[in-house]
């Protein structure tokens, strides 16, 4: 059944490439979007999953982390038409393929119980958005491409690495040789330590340089930068989120393995250092997609800190993965409307958005708050759960490091999108024809919506998964 | 070393020095098709057992790594009028003497690993991580695209010999996704290529430098 996730947008891929009008097309990517959200919440609600043995299961965790991905991607899908409508110049044959693929391959990367698929599907991803960062033809997006691409494939490349090792390790433990997780997981207490150790490394340098965990993080604010606003909400939001999802996996290998002590050591220092390293770069950054790149380090960052915290540190990082990514929806959506209206994203030319255009700019400014962790957003209550689990589960200095930097995040962040939203648009916006409609801000909206609906009131069956996919992450056999 | 897959491994190793100590991007191109064809022959050698799966991963690693890709890398180069690899960031000489370097580091690492009684005594590990090294080196130091193609794909064939530790417990739809993974890689990153050379008129990676905080 499961299979139908990825085969839906295969097929809507081949649907766009043929569909011959550049107006009509765009229509296919909302189309398929919906129904695959629709789809996903057909599964989640019927109970339907695979068992033991298949190669594709929708578990709690693919649950948690492929409907973000896909809610966002539906969110995405509705700003595309409208955003494509305002760049006829461009073909958009590979541009709409490229997004209808892209949501193919993270469906199958979520679904995938097995090390070597989900290594596929990790590449299939990275190739399916090269073309979407290169959607401007411009000098400087073939620049943000190529990095992408070299550091991309590099930290793929080292990831199938530590997938070997990881196989090896298994190997030398004796037993069926089986890539399924079910089976690694079955067998990991006869593990060989060192190849286990090593393979961890080894896979989260790899699945870290597509999360974008600092210092593996070069490519990110090139890409994000560069890229329009639709492909930077769902690289920051998406593609951040399933190479998280990929580490998890391997993490709950370690883990069972009885080596998670070692892992979490490496999670927390990963994850402050990442933080720490965003809040260098986010102080006085006056591009506008940069910063929210700068973000998005931070946030991956959060994302590892609260694995590696462990006890409800991993709910919080679960939840976090999904109030992030939609709100990663609202800042890249908003801040492209702005982008184009103003013909920059600078804030040398940037200010006064808020009266330049009323929906857009505040729907910036409130991503902005949600994104810091300001209540009552979301992301208030995930950072609140892994601010809880450090100090109240004996780490009080990376708890205190990491309010501190979140502080510093608050300023650096603030001081660069109050200067963008606030006081009176500059001449130069003056010459753009670019105005605030519907069709451009409606997906915003229902975004926002949904980060202050996560703030103020979970639902229970989301806790009751959440919980689920931690207690499934953290169990050892 | 009378075994004939350690043999091989000491080409391949062999071939890094050649990558890394020649500008001419038509011998690094041949070097590279030449590795792919070697590692095509060892999962032959290495499993006794000649099925029908081992035999397709050879012809496939045959066909992708020794013709294909190494055939449009030099399609690639003919179009962008580029033949040689000039100043890279590191001297041929100094990455010479770290690729020997990085060789002998790989030795020393592999003999600290412990492994399968069937596989103490190969170069496997050790040609493994040498050849990843070196990868890495010519991707890091070079300044044309192109050569920081060849240089992951020297990467991967690194990679491609420690999975030869492990193809039993590798199914054979991975490993044709691996294959095919790699070989769209290459494609896209040859498009882009091209569009360097029409954007930028060289192929200078030093000219990609424009985006920095």
């Amino acid at each position: 059944m499961e299979i139908g996730l990825v085969l839906l947008p295969l097929v809507a891929a081949l649907v766009a490439a043929l569909v011959p009008s550049a107006r009509v097309r765009p229509l296919v990517v909302p189309i398929a979007g919906f129904l695959h959200t629709a789809l996903l919440a057909g599964l989640v609600l019927g109970n339907v999953s695979s068992g033991r043995g298949f190669w594709l299961r929708l578990d709690p965790l693919a649950t948690v982390i492929l409907g973000t991905v896909s809610v966002l991607f539906l969110i995405g899908a509705f700003y595309a038409p409208g955003y494509l409508v305002l760049r006829p110049d461009r073909d958009n044959r590979v541009f709409c393929a490229g997004l209808l693929v892209f949501l193919a391959m993270t469906s199958l990367l979520t679904l995938a119980q097995h090390l070597g698929l989900l290594w596929v599907a990790m590449e299939a991803t990275t190739l399916a958005t090269a073309p979407l960062l290169y959607f401007n033809r411009t000098a400087r997006s073939l620049e943000a491409t190529w990095k992408y691409l070299m550091i991309g494939s590099v930290g793929i490349a080292i990831a199938l690495l530590g997938s070997l090792f990881l196989a090896y390790s298994a190997y030398l433990g004796g037993g069926e040789p089986s890539l399924l997780f079910d089976d690694l997981l079955a067998g990991a207490g006869s593990f060989s330590r060192p190849w286990l150790r090593a393979s961890f490394v080894l896979l989260l340098v790899g699945y870290g340089t597509k999360m974008g965990l600092a210092p593996l993080h070069t490519w990110k604010p090139d890409a994000y930068g560069e890229a329009p606003g639709l492909v930077g909400a769902l690289l920051a939001g998406g593609m951040t989120n399933c190479a998280f999802l990929a580490l998890l996996r391997v993490y709950r290998v370690v883990n069972a393995a009885g080596e998670g002590a070692f892992a979490r050591e490496l999670l927390v220092f990963m994850g402050l250092v990442s933080i720490g390293l965003a809040a260098v770069f986010v102080v006085r950054q006056r591009d506008i997609k940069r910063m929210l790149a700068y973000s998005s380090v931070e946030h991956v960052g959060i994302l590892v800190l609260g694995i590696g915290l462990g006890g409800i540190g991993v709910f919080g990082a679960l939840l976090h993965a999904i109030n992030n990514g939609l709100t990663k929806g609202i800042l890249f959506l908003s801040a492209g409307n702005i982008q184009r209206a103003y013909g920059s994203k600078s804030t040398d030319d940037i200010s006064g958005a808020i009266s330049r255009l009323p929906i857009s700019g505040s729907l910036f400014l409130v991503g902005f708050f949600a994104i810091t962790g300001s209540p009552p957003f979301g992301p208030f209550v995930s950072e609140f759960t892994i601010v809880n689990a450090a100090i109240g589960g004996g780490h009080p200095v990376a708890g205190t490091i990491f309010l501190v930097l979140l502080g510093i995040v608050f300023i650096g962040m603030g001081s660069t999108v109050l200067s963008a939203v606030q006081g009176r648009p500059g001449t130069a916006s003056a010459g753009t024809p670019y105005r605030d409609d519907l069709a451009r801000t409606a997906p915003i909206l229902v975004a926002a919506a949904l980060v202050l609906l996560l703030g103020l009131y979970i639902p229970a069956p989301l806790v009751s998964l959440l919980e689920r996919a931690s207690a499934g992450l953290e169990a050892l056999p | 070393m009378t075994h004939p897959v350690d043999i091989l491994l000491v080409l391949v190793i062999l071939l890094n020095f050649l990558v890394l100590g020649t500008p001419a991007l038509r011998v690094t191109i041949r070097a590279v098709a030449v590795q792919g064809a070697i590692l095509a022959v060892l999962p032959l050698l290495v499993h006794r057992g000649f099925g029908w799966r081992v035999a397709a991963i050879a012809v496939a690693t045959m066909a992708l790594k020794g013709i294909l890709i190494p055939g449009f890398l030099q399609k690639t180069m003919r179009d962008v009028h580029i033949k040689k690899e000039v100043e890279p960031y590191v001297g041929f000489v100094p990455s010479l003497f770290l690729c020997g370097v990085g060789t002998g580091l790989a030795i020393l690492f592999a003999g600290n690993l412990p492994l399968a009684p069937e596989h103490v005594g190969t170069l496997l590990v050790p040609a493994s991580l040498a050849t990843l090294l070196s990868g890495f080196l010519v991707l890091t130091t070079r300044r044309k695209a192109i050569s920081q193609v060849v240089g992951y794909l020297i990467l991967e064939n690194g990679i491609f010999i420690f999975g030869q530790l492990l193809i039993e417990a590798m199914p054979f739809l991975v490993e044709a996704g691996v294959l095919l993974d790699l070989f769209v890689g290459i494609f896209i990153m040859g498009i882009v290529i091209n569009h360097i050379r029409q954007e930028f008129s060289s192929l200078d990676t030093d000219l990609l430098s424009e985006l920095k905080d």
